[in-house]
């Protein structure tokens, strides 16, 4: 899935595109534990996270994640804005909860990458 | 042989906001000097647990990191009250994380063993009342 389809499936607004955002990506992952996605997150190319602070990006960062939706339309500051900038990961904000911004990009191809639910 | 590269960062123990700066910018470091994918993200997942461990818990200090071309050594010094009793803090879900650090998505007890499973090499000194060490490294080849 590409990621700019992730932007229309999810009705999202785009906050920075990053390095990515004509590109490809086959997995992600939701969460709002950080701690997880350090932890046990794999290969997933894009996070759904419904928290909102620099972490979210940094956290990204590390795991070599292309592309953040924050989910319930929230907002991040400027300051998340330019980290995920400089970092080239692209940022959007849909409308949707958790449960259903997760639910409809798997219904449209995105896979968990976990061997359990791939 | 090459010399080392040596950098050296100080970590804030004020400011959440800033805590990763030093991995961000040793991982964009490692990515120019051309390390595999895998070596880079193992470096730059446990020197990141370890630097919000030490945003958490350790009052800030500081990272010293060393790459030669065998592997990369980080050593995390703080000053803070340091940790009671090391086998149990490296027990997966024990944490001390004040419940503020939980709302920001951390503290659910996985950093340290986070630490060792992406390092080769993990050692912890930790005194009480003085401070904590952490030395890892990761081999590159």
């Amino acid at each position: 899935m590409l990621i700019k389809e992730i932007e229309k499936i999810l009705k999202a607004n785009v906050l920075c595109k990053g390095d990515w955002y004509e590109g490809e990506v086959h997995t992600a992952c939701g969460s709002d534990l950080m701690s997880d996605v350090l932890a046990f997150v794999k290969d997933q190319s894009v996070l759904l996270t419904g928290l909102v602070n620099s972490q979210v990006v940094r956290t990204a960062d590390m795991m070599d994640m292309r592309c953040i939706v924050f989910v319930r339309g929230k907002q991040p500051d400027q300051s998340i804005i330019d980290l995920a900038n400089e970092r080239g990961i692209a940022l959007m904000t849909t409308p949707y909860r958790m449960f259903t911004a997760c639910g409809l990009l798997y219904e449209n191809g995105l896979k968990g990458g976990c061997e359990s639910d791939a | 042989m090459p010399e080392p590269i040596k950098m050296e960062y100080d970590v804030p123990g004020d400011d959440f906001t800033r805590a990763g700066a030093a991995s961000g910018d040793v991982k964009s470091v490692l990515k120019k000097l051309g390390l595999s994918s895998e070596a880079v993200r193992k470096v730059a997942i446990s020197m990141y647990e370890g630097e919000i461990n030490m945003v958490i818990h350790g009052g800030g200090g500081k990272i010293y990191v060393e790459i030669t071309p065998e592997a990369v050594r980080m050593s995390l010094v703080d000053h803070g009250p340091g940790i009671k009793d090391i086998s149990l803090a490296m027990q997966e879900g024990w944490s001390t994380a004040p419940e503020s650090v939980r709302n920001l998505g951390f503290g659910a007890g996985m950093g340290l063993p986070n630490m060792k499973k992406y390092s080769d090499h993990m050692e912890i000194h930790s005194v009480v009342g003085e401070g904590t060490t952490v030395d890892m490294t990761v081999q590159v080849i």
